[in-house]
Order: structure tokens, then sequence, then C-alpha cells
């Protein structure tokens, strides 16, 4: 138990202005999704009325949500999935080498900082149909490269661009864990006679376990609710519906199709889905004290 | 290293060149399509080395205009930029610290229900009750102004998480000491609490700035005044012109001139940007 002091004015002051904020950008319109969820707005705003579950029921019915959950999930995984594996390679590599590491490290950690936006359209230009170099090399190779109509090829694109930018922060958290594996272990296993590659199938990856683990919760919250400038500034969940994620389809359907409704119904789930996540993570992070 | 492999060092090497080679691709080809006029990108594929039009596409787009239907030049967007990271980075610091500081150190009732609703802002990001929360703004008139491009996004439960954990493990006999030798609340936080985190509050500076930096939903949401428009936000209006009238190297040169500074600040500030990564996700 700390020590502490005794005023009674002084914590309610010191925490008023983070308190004033929560509410008054937090809270207030958390409960206003909540509410509005529940209501339903004539197409110019003038009158509501309460529907109760209507817009849940609706959202439930539709064919569309399901799809863009379907592409929530295929996104977020594909961009955990491939952005782990490549991180790790990379991060295994880069603590076997002894010369140059600080170089590659700097080198591989900065796409962090860049907006996933900027990333998107980084990428965006480079897959260009008619002057895009990857694209122009892909139809030489006669794959026929044109994410302006095919669905799939939008998808593959975006998720290019949402792992590039994350490739970086999974770079350093498995280079943390790998250099926190203790010398001894591996020794052991080498005097054993098990090879470079045995040895990390055996001893590293799974001495790994906790980090990658966590890493996936986090790339999934990242992919789930942070892509959302990377659709935006290229796809815009397009060509159709084939890369509407679930945080796209709020604001697709608030701000530009106006339904309102449908879209705070939208928020709620999405609140829920972002607790459950918060709680796993926060879960995983007591569990990681004990190892 | 625990046996000589040179082979497998040499594989190592290669690997991770490249690793950044494939990273580093696409700013490559964003530098010399920046270097090419604009005409060059109708008849076909990006050239692959440097043209001769760089230094007007980037002069243009630094201090005339930035094209593509933005009128205001990049400078005057990195420094709305520039004041939008910084407003959320030190106000969420400033405020956080204050209320991490009132959680440990002092015993009130509602204590944990303070903590519980600051905890809640976890659970919702922008993207999620972006509808109500443009009401909410657009209320108070704050459209259009630096106030509601940075208040909105300055409570974060990340912060005063991080300086709880920091203040939890100031030893009590600091405090009675403090107290002993007649220190008040406000003596205690500035002459033993604000140095014992000096290293916290640079490092959570350094991956704030970044997240404000960065911000484009809610800056694309409530500006609509050239005059506001953030660096990262700009890009969306410069692509929604139709297709073929964009100015890809004008395109290119504003998104290499807004990735920029976090970058820089991410490599030149390496050692505590790591810091800031891991203390932040605990």
């Amino acid at each position: 138990m700390t020590v502490t002091f005794p005023q009674r004015p002084l914590p309610w002051l010191l925490l008023l202005p983070q308190l004033l904020v929560t509410a008054i950008f937090f809270l207030w319109p958390a409960g206003q999704a909540v509410k509005q969820a529940f209501y339903q707005e004539d197409a110019f705003g003038l009158s509501s009325e309460f529907v109760g579950l209507e817009n849940f029921s609706h959202l439930l019915h539709d064919p569309l949500y399901y799809a863009s959950i379907g592409t929530t999930l295929f996104f977020s995984f594909a961009v955990a999935f491939v952005g782990i594996a490549l991180a790790l390679l990379l991060a295994v590599m880069a603590d076997r080498v002894m010369r140059g590491q600080i170089i590659y490290k700097t080198l591989l950690i900065w796409p962090y900082a860049v907006a996933p936006a900027l990333a998107g359209v980084l990428w965006w230009v480079m897959f260009d149909p008619s002057t895009g170099p990857i694209a122009v090399w892909l139809k030489s190779m006669g794959i026929n490269w044109n994410h302006f109509l095919n669905g799939n090829q939008a998808m593959t694109l975006v998720v290019i661009a949402a792992t590039w930018k994350q490739i970086s922060y999974n770079f350093l958290f498995f280079l943390a864990g790998l250099q926190a594996i203790p010398r001894s272990l591996i020794e052991a296993a080498a005097i054993d006679g098990a090879s470079p590659f045995k040895r990390f199938w055996t001893v590293v990856f799974p001495l790994l376990s906790p980090t990658t683990f966590f890493l996936l919760v986090v790339n999934l919250v990242y992919a789930f609710f942070d892509t959302f400038g990377i659709i935006d500034a290229t796809t815009s969940g397009g060509p159709g519906q084939s890369t509407k994620i679930l945080v796209y389809k709020v604001y697709d359907d608030g701000f530009i199709g106006l339904d309102l409704g449908s879209s705070s119904a939208q928020s709620v789930i999405l609140m829920m889905i972002v607790g459950v996540m918060t709680v796993i993570q926060f879960r995983y992070i007591e569990r990681k004290v004990q190892y | 290293m625990i046996e000589r492999r040179p082979w497998l060092t040499l594989f190592s090497h290669c690997i991770l060149i490249l690793g950044i080679i494939a990273v580093a691709l696409p700013i490559w080809v964003a530098l010399v399509a920046s270097t090419h006029p604009a005409e060059a990108f109708k008849q076909g594929v990006i050239p692959l080395w440097f043209g001769d039009q760089g230094w007007i596409t980037w002069k243009k787009v630094l201090f005339s205009a930035a094209g593509n239907g933005v009128d205001v030049p990049v400078w005057l967007m990195m420094i709305n930029s520039l004041v939008m990271a910084l407003a959320i980075a030190l106000g969420k610091i400033a405020i956080s610290i204050l209320s991490a500081y009132a959680i440990v150190f002092f015993r009130f009732p509602l204590r944990m229900l303070c903590f519980w609703i600051i905890f809640m802002t976890l659970m919702l990001p922008v993207e999620v009750r972006i509808v109500p929360t443009y009401k909410v703004v657009a209320d108070l008139s704050l459209l259009n102004s630096y106030t509601g491009l940075a208040l909105p996004l300055i409570a974060s439960a990340t912060a005063t998480f991080l300086f709880r954990q920091c203040f939890l493990t100031i030893p009590g006999e600091l405090v009675e000491a403090a107290r002993i030798d007649g220190a008040g609340p406000w003596r205690f936080f500035k002459d033993i609490l604000l140095p014992l985190s000096r290293t916290n509050i640079a490092a959570l500076f350094v991956i704030l700035f970044i997240y404000g930096w960065n911000q484009y939903l809610w800056p694309l949401l409530i500006t609509t005044d050239d005059h506001y428009y953030t660096l990262v936000m700009s890009i969306k209006r410069m692509v929604s012109v139709a297709e073929g009238d964009i100015a890809w190297n004008s395109i290119m040169a504003t998104t290499i001139l807004a990735m920029l500074p976090p970058v820089l600040v991410v490599v030149g500030m390496q050692k505590l940007f790591v810091k800031g990564l891991v203390d932040t996700e605990k």
C-alpha cells in the first residue's frame, strides 16, 4: 500500500480534465450510439422513432453484413498471419547475425511510423494496373492484375499494405523475445546435436509462444480497427463489397449512406468486440507476469 | 554465436537484405515518381530511375499548392499536423499524469469508479463511435478548428495506465520522507514525481506524437476548410479527383513529406521509441 496524501478536493481537481474529456467525447457519444441503435431516423433526420431491436435484427438478417464480417475475418487473419510469419523470419535472422544488427533493425522498423492511409496509397501506386511497376511485371508473367475489377486482387493489395506497416512492430517484439531466451538452453540443445532448424522448432519457438500469442491479439485488433485509412484511401471498400471491413461499413453506412440506425447498431456490436478483445489482452498479460 | 556456420550466416544476411529491400521498395518508387512530370504516368509504367522534374514538383508542392484540388501548400498542412500532433501528445501526457497521480497517491470515495471510467476509453476507438462523436463536436461548433482536431483524441487510458504502473513502483518511504520534510502534494509532484518519470514521459511522447501525426479519419471528417487540413488526410482529398487528372508526381512528393517527420522521430529516437512501444502495450 502506498502512502497517500490526505487532501480531499485536490484529487478531484486532478482528475477533472481527464474525466471531462472522457465524458464529453467518449461516454456521451457512446451512449448516443447505443440509444441511436434502437431508433430509426427518416432520411432527412427530421424525426426518429423508437424501433426496439429492429436495427439489430435487420443487421442479423442482412447478407451484406455477414459478408462484411467474413471479409473482416479473412483480412484480419491474413494480416496477422503473414505479418507474424515474415516478422519472425526476419527477427530470427537478425538475432543470428553479429554484424550490422543495429543497421538492420533501424532499416526494418521505420514503416511503423507511416500512417496507414499513406501505406495504402504507396502500394496502390505500386500495383496500379496500367502504370504500377509490380502490376506491369505481373502482367508480363501472365497475371492480369486489376484491383479495380477483381475483388480478390483488391483484398491482396490491402493485406499487403496493412502487413507492410505492421511487420516492423512484430519484428521488434520478436527480436526482444528472442534475446530474452537464455543462451544456455540453446547451447545445451546444440551440444546434444540439434541442428539450428531443429533447435528453432523444439526450443526457441515454444519459448516464444507467449510473444506470438500476444502479437496475434495485437495484430487482430490492429487489422480490425486501425486499418480504416488503408481501405478508405485506396479501395473505399470496393470493388463491390470485397474489401468492406466492419469499421469501414460503420462509416460508410453512417456518413455516406446516412442510415444512422444501422450504423449505430453496428457501432454497438463493434464496441462489444473491442471489449472482448481488450479483456483477452488483459487476461493474457496477467498470465505473462506468472510466466 | 553457438557454432560457426558461415553459409547459414550468409543466408541470414541475404534474407535481411531482401527484407529491407522489400520494405523500402514503395518509398523508392514514390521518390522516383515524384521526379517525373505528371504526363509520364499517362504513357505507361512508372520509370525506375529519377527524372529531372524533381526540383519543380517538390518546390510547387511545398510552397505553392499541393495540387489535385488541395489549394494550400504542404508547409501549411505540415504546421497543422504538427500543431495537432503536439497538442494530442502533450495534452494526453498532461491529463494522464495528473489523473494517475490522483489515483495512486490519494484515497477518496469513488476512486475505483473513476479508474474504470477512464479504462472504458480503451474500448472506444474513434472509428467505432464516429457518427455521435462528430455530432458532439459539431454541436460544440468545433468543426474546422485546432481544438476540434485535438481535444476529442486527448483522453487516453493507455497513458494513464502507464503512469499508474510507474507511480506504483515508487516506494512509500519516499512519500513519507517528502511529507516529513514538509512537502505538500504539489511540491512532491513537481520535485519528485516529474523528475522520476522523465524517461517515461519522453518515451510516451514519441509514441503519441506518431499517433497524433498519423490521425486520419478524424481530421478528414471535421475539416472542410483547406486551411485546417492535416498532411496525412490531405492525401485522401488528392486521390479523390477524377482518375485521369491525378497528378501522381505531386501526390508522391506529398506522401513522402507526410511520412518524413514521424519516420525521422522513430529513427532518431529509436531507444525511446522501443521503450514507449513496449511500455504502452503492458
